[in-house]
């Protein structure tokens, strides 16, 4: 071999990787330990879960088993109080019709359900840690290369600690999704205000406003479009790890898809992806259109 | 006339027993370690070594300036003369090197940060360039922040509001949006903003110089005649001079972090202290500038008053047309509330009008940096 190696010794060419027995023993001793210390800890954690279990099952239950045509209202009033729009409504309502009338309305509502749990928590958790993120640089300085961890490592590498620790199972899979759709809220919420007209900033300082004044009348309000930006794209990014995350039980239209997968049902997987596309484009005409109308005194500019 | 004069001196006076602001000893650098170098600064180390050497900027060097309650006075400077700087000191929202900025009693740069608060809430107001209005708030609710942020009752508030908003001259407007406003608009609620809060001392961080000239000469008259009854502590940083000298009752001259000279404005115009304000004045249209109080003599006791009466405030090309259009050679000078101060003839006028050929004469010594005047 040496002589294909340029001439060179063979550590320079073959890289002298750790032998094999030494890796396997640190795979053991690391999955092991982490396994030991799942289950000493297994009794507290499911504990701890529980109510987020009862939460989720009593979510689903309220979506699936009301009658479509109240949950149809009901959506379509939220989409009209959130975009005062009629042909959003019109589209919402269209697609909502298509996706029951191909048998995917009770997934669809499954999926639903998630997304909206979802989203609710990555904002809760996110919109906090960008505020610090904002307020601290050092702060800031520790957030990024976490986010870039988890918005780079792929997703189906962390779904394994998460399963071993939480098993398979709805929460399981709401956790998976939540730690993929906050990243984009804690971003935005960051950037949003410390984007804000420091001019606006200091007047506020000027007159006297507490850090909690400042925050509330100033920084977010002027930093709204970017926080509109940020529960958009966690909105998105849920919707699509829904998907991922029917791997570790959670079940909806992903289930379809991963079935569909499996089984190379070409028909069953185009349905069930459309029907995700459209749910996607309803929430996310709804959040935008919403967003611009917060902002209408933007739109009056003098000249 | 003398009944009216009454009013006057209980003003003064009132005025008189406010505290003012006095800055004592202000240096301010700015870099990484300011504390460091505070020393080799005041031994005199200069602004460029230190930049050069050590990496420090030197913002403000040894500002002692004292700023009298109830008027106008002008901080002016070319952009980098750090008279931003300087104003941000006095409500803290920059904390100094070294010095002291006293206001009853209280050094503003000791202040922890709740009694500074407390006297940004209740003692000053600002007003900013660029206006710095809440885009997302009406006039209303922009005007009321001031008292909304320190407590006041909604109803309470909103009825001062509305009474500042109509002040500057935009009522009617209370629901718009600052995005619907012109910017001399906008200012005009800038101004309200400041005024509602009641505070003593008003800070205005070239406040008019965003504006298109004529709408920058309305501004400056609202304030003016806002100030003929307010008796606010305004400090008022401008880089352009016409606005310093219409407006200042007394001007501090700023240049590369240091003052250049303090006083009215004739002071400036008639006396500058160096080159550099001889420079500056020269271009000057002295009959624009010039106020009759600067060239007003004593009217003597046996000397009958005449009977057209002038401001004290106004310029002399003013007076001029004045005193031609009524024909007269001489005119009583009158300050505020028409108290008499003195008088001025026509020949007085032309005289302040023409600058003097050369330098300025020697025997009349420049008032210095800290000169009163």
């Amino acid at each position: 071999m040496a002589s294909a190696c340029w001439g060179l010794p063979d550590a320079f060419c073959q890289f002298p990787a750790m032998d094999g027995k030494s890796l396997l023993l640190m795979r053991r001793t690391i999955d092991g330990t982490f396994r030991d210390i799942v289950r000493s800890w297994s009794g507290a954690i499911d504990a701890a879960t529980a109510p987020l279990q009862i939460a989720l099952n009593a979510l689903e239950r309220a979506f699936t088993s009301t009658p479509w045509i109240v949950v149809l209202a009901l959506v379509l009033a939220i989409v009209w109080a959130g975009s005062r729009s009629w042909r959003i409504v019109a589209g919402t309502a269209v697609a909502m019709l298509a996706i029951g009338w191909f048998g995917l309305w009770r997934d669809t509502m499954v999926t639903l359900a998630m997304v909206s749990v979802c989203t609710a928590m990555a904002v809760v958790i996110g919109l906090p840690i960008g505020i610090a993120a904002a307020r601290s640089d050092r702060m800031q300085r520790v957030i990024n290369p976490v986010l870039d961890v988890m918005q780079t490592l792929p997703s189906f590498v962390y779904l394994i600690p998460v399963v071993v620790i939480f098993g398979i199972g709805k929460v399981p899979g709401m956790i998976a999704v939540v730690i993929y759709a906050v990243p984009p809220m804690i971003r935005l919420t960051n950037l949003g205000i410390r984007l804000v007209d420091a001019q606006v900033l200091e007047a506020a300082e000027a007159f006297g406003s507490s850090g909690r004044q400042k925050l509330w009348n100033v920084q977010l309000p002027l930093a709204l479009p970017a926080l509109m930006t940020g529960v958009n794209q966690t909105i998105m990014m849920a919707l699509s790890m829904v998907v991922v995350a029917s791997m570790v039980g959670v079940g909806g239209l992903g289930k379809n898809v991963l079935q569909a997968i499996n089984n190379q049902f070409f028909t069953l997987g185009f349905l069930n992806g459309f029907a995700l596309v459209a749910i996607a484009i309803i929430f996310d005409r709804t959040s935008q259109a919403f967003g611009q109308r917060l902002q209408q005194y933007r739109g009056a500019a003098h000249d | 006339m003398t009944d009216q004069s009454v009013p006057t001196l209980e003003d003064e006076d009132e005025v008189a027993t406010r505290p003012g602001l006095e800055i004592r000893g202000l240096y301010k650098i700015f870099g990484p370690s300011p504390s460091r170098w505070i020393g080799a600064v005041k031994a005199g180390m200069t602004k460029t070594d230190l930049n050069r050497r050590h990496g420090h900027v030197l913002g403000l060097t040894d500002i002692s300036l004292s700023i009298p309650p109830g008027r106008i006075t002008v901080i002016m400077g070319l952009s980098g003369s750090g008279k931003s700087t300087l104003i941000r000191h006095i409500n803290g929202l920059i904390a100094p090197t070294a010095g002291e900025i006293l206001f009853d009693g209280t050094d503003v740069c000791r202040m922890s940060a709740a009694e500074l608060r407390g006297f940004r809430r209740s003692r000053t107001a600002m007003v900013f360039q660029k206006f710095a209005l809440l885009p997302h708030r009406t006039v209303l609710e922009n005007t009321r922040y001031g008292l909304d942020i320190r407590g006041v009752p909604r109803a309470e508030a909103e009825r001062a509001a509305r009474r500042w908003i109509a002040r500057v001259g935009l009522g009617g407007y209370e629901n718009s949006y600052p995005s619907q406003l012109s910017g001399g608009m906008q200012q005009r609620v800038g101004l309200a903003r400041a005024l509602a809060t009641d505070a003593e001392i008003l800070l205005m961080d070239e406040a008019f110089s965003a504006l298109d000239p004529l709408i920058r000469l309305d501004m400056q008259r609202i304030l003016l005649e806002l100030q003929e009854e307010l008796h606010r502590t305004i400090v008022f940083i401008t880089h352009d001079l016409d606005e310093a000298l219409r407006l200042g009752d007394r001007i501090a001259i700023l240049r590369d972090g240091r003052l250049e000279q303090v006083g009215t404005g004739q002071d400036i115009v008639l006396r500058p202290a160096n080159d550099y304000i001889a420079a500056f004045v020269h271009e000057v249209n002295r009959a624009r500038v010039i106020r009759l109080s600067a060239v007003a003599t004593p009217l003597a006791e046996t000397e009958e008053a005449p009977r057209l009466a002038l401001p004290d405030r106004l310029v002399l090309e003013e007076a001029a047309r004045e005193m031609l259009a009524a024909g007269a050679e001489r005119a009583l000078v009158v300050g505020p509330r028409r108290r008499p101060l003195g008088i001025v003839r026509i020949g007085d006028l032309l005289a302040g009008m023409v600058r003097p050929s050369g330098r300025p004469p020697t025997d009349q010594a420049p008032t210095g940096p800290r000169g009163k005047p």
